[in-house]
């Protein structure tokens, strides 16, 4: 049997609301993305027959709105969470302000990317590169439910969609708007794939169960980087204060 | 202030038009209005006792296509409103009118009715170079400006004045402009459509004489009453739409049993216009109608969002045919590939980490092999 015995802390990292978060969002995209795809593109499934005896396009286009609506409240909780919640789910670990942010980005491109470097990143939540990027997604999200509710105001009178009416004019005409929405769908894909891919490299290099963290909320630390975490002289300490 | 005009009644009366006609007509502006009942007597007394309109009518870069869509409108009114009225005054194709007389025209309506007149353009005007569209020696924004200046409205015909159309697709060589980018401080009213439907035409006209003002605009000053619903919301095969019935090509069974064009690149869901309901040519028909896709062309920029039978624009530098997809599919691909190489990599360089204890935690390393 192969073993390894190392000082380890659990830490307790991702509150619940950020799971629920995370895994609603996931759902969200998912269904989003097949039933976006068959909007723009939807398949011969049948023919020769009358429209009464059916409406599978307008029940995927239901799906669609519907999950789109839990998406963008889902994201509106997310963002309040990012000042409500714990040290690693705030808004300052997204934004790299901090030079010590953009070093530790530059460390995750040489360490984690092109591997040409070894070193032991601290960070306990999310890494500098990790949080950028997701900073990335959640400003397509914003773009996605702009294109989208704006798209969906011509076929809505309530309040939320109106809200987004002027996106239409802006980005001049709807045709214009589904092009935006439907190329940002890849970058849902493209992010999703390279993301699910580094969340099992991460497990499988550091062994820290990121992986599970998302699921149970709680992470393997090593020993010294907690301390080093406590006593703030960790590389990059995230935190306003 | 004095004036001799006969009213557009009177003028109708004189042309042989009947009372019981030009009730009918009355009424059915009303109803293309959106105006309540009440509003029939008003467009009737509007139309009985106010003089004519004073009117300029431009020709600037365009096909005419606006110009022939309105005076092919089936009722003889509105050809008697054009021909008779407006045109009186100066509309370059159809006033008798010619050279220094013709300028004269314009010019005398101009200085008689300061505040009061009304601009119509057809047509876009050239920024790039002003001499590539020239009347009388001075260009079309020389013109337009001059004109707008005192005039009370502009009314923006079809898709060139609107919104560029197809002398503004890129790459747009005589830097074509539509009226709302060249003159500003005036209302505006975009009357659009490759050409405009006939009826709306007559419609905006007769609202404009009836009620003194503009009619309702929305953002992209449009009259409500016209653009505020898109094709595919009153289109008669949504139905096909919904049930996931679609035409795959021309000539197959679908197409012979009306199913919906959305496949076959339909635009209706993304134009503003009222073909469904106004219809053309008296109410015959309109292009989904007749089986063919609607072309987006009340839309800015529709040769643009090309081509017209494909469902996603191509996208600019990737050539015509390719669309989003095909793009995020390569991505994807490369993306994939990229990760098995990652992947591959990680097991070569990251060894250690992999079989033992990260390296550089050996400071408090106490890792065996057992
Ligand atoms: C992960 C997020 C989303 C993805 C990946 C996505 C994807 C797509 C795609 C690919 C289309 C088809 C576009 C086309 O016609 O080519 C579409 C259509 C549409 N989406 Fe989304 N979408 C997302 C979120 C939203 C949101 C938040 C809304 C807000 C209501 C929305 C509303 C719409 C509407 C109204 C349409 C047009 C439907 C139609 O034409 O019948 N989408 N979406
Ligand atoms: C099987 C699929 C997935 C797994 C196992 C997974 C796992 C994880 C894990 C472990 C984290 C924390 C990673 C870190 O610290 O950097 C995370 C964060 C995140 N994931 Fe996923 N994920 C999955 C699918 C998705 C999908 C489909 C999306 C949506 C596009 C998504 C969006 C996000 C976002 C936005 C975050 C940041 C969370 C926050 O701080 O709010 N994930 N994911
Ligand atoms: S034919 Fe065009 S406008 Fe009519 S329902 Fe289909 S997509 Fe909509
Ligand atoms: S159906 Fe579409 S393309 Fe055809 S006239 Fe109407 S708006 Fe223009």
């Amino acid at each position: 049997m192969r073993s390894r015995t190392i000082p380890m802390r659990e830490v307790h990292v991702w509150e619940l609301p950020v799971r629920l978060y995370h895994w609603i969002n996931a759902l969200c995209v998912t269904v989003l993305c097949i039933t976006g795809f068959i909007i723009g593109r939807p398949i011969a499934i049948s023919s020769g027959t009358e429209a009464y005896f059916q409406y599978w396009f307008g029940t995927v286009r239901f799906i669609h709105f519907v999950s789109a609506f839990l998406f963008f409240f889902n994201f509106v909780f997310r963002t309040y969470w990012g000042f409500a919640g714990n040290e690693f789910s705030r808004w300052y670990n997204f934004i790299p302000l901090k030079k010590c942010q953009w070093k530790e980005i530059m460390d995750v491109i040489k360490v984690d990317i092109l591997q040409v470097k070894h070193k032991q990143i601290d960070s306990i939540g999310h890494n500098s590169l990790a949080s950028f990027i997701y900073f990335i997604t959640f400003v397509i999200f914003l773009l996605q439910c702009l294109t989208g509710f704006g798209m969906y105001s011509a076929m809505s009178s309530s309040f939320l969609p109106k809200m987004f009416a002027w996106i239409v004019p802006f980005l001049g005409g709807d045709m214009s708007v589904r092009q935006l929405h439907h190329i940002l769908m890849w970058g849902f894909i493209l992010f999703a794939i390279v993301h699910v891919y580094l969340v099992f490299y991460h497990d499988y290099i550091e062994r820290r169960g990121i992986t599970s963290s998302m699921i149970g909320g709680w992470k393997f630390i090593e020993e010294d980087v907690v301390e080093r975490h406590n006593n703030e002289t960790e590389d990059c300490p995230k935190t306003t204060k | 202030m004095e004036n001799k005009q006969p009213s557009f009644y009177e003028e109708a009366k004189s042309d042989g038009i009947s009372r019981k006609d030009f009730l009918k007509f009355c009424a059915s502006m009303a109803v293309l209005l959106g105006i309540e009942n009440s509003g029939v007597g008003q467009i009737v007394k509007a139309l009985e006792t106010k003089p004519r309109l004073p009117v300029i009518w431009f020709h600037f870069q365009e096909c005419t296509c606006c110009s022939e869509s309105f005076i092919r409108a089936s009722h003889p009114i509105v050809a008697n409103i054009v021909l008779d009225k407006i045109s009186l005054d100066y509309q370059e194709t159809l006033m008798a009118a010619s050279g220094a007389a013709a300028e004269d025209a314009y010019k005398a309506v101009m200085a008689k009715y300061p505040g009061e007149y009304i601009v119509m353009v057809e047509g876009s005007i050239p920024t790039e170079n002003e001499a590539y569209c020239c009347i009388g020696g001075r260009s079309a924004k020389q013109i337009l400006e001059e004109a707008a200046k005192n005039a009370k409205a502009v009314v923006a015909w079809g898709n060139c004045a609107s919104a560029g159309c197809v002398q503004a697709a890129s790459p747009n060589p005589t830097g074509a402009q539509p009226v709302h980018k060249v003159i500003s401080g005036k209302p505006i009213i975009n009357v659009q459509g490759c050409p405009p439907i006939a009826d709306v035409m007559a419609g905006i006209v007769v609202h404009l004489l009836t009620f003194d003002r503009i009619p309702q605009l929305d953002a992209l000053n449009r009259p409500k009453a016209f653009y505020s619903r898109r094709v595919h919301d009153t289109c008669y095969r949504r139905a096909n739409f919904d049930a996931g019935l679609f035409v795959e090509s021309f000539d197959d069974e679908g197409a012979k049993r009306g199913y919906c064009l959305y496949k076959m690149g339909c635009k209706g869901p993304v134009t503003y216009n009222s073909c469904g309901i106004i219809k053309w040519n008296d109410g015959i028909s309109y292009p989904i109608q007749s089986g063919h896709p609607c072309i987006g062309c009340s839309e800015a920029g529709f040769w643009d969002n090309g081509p017209f039978y494909q469902h996603l624009p191509g996208i600019e530098g990737f050539g015509i045919e390719t669309t989003a997809d095909k793009i995020g599919l390569g991505l994807g691909v490369a993306t994939a590939a990229g990760i098995a190489a990652h992947a591959i990599v990680t097991n070569v360089r990251k060894h250690k980490e992999i079989t033992n204890a990260p390296e550089t935690a050996t400071t408090i390393d106490n890792s065996k092999e057992s």
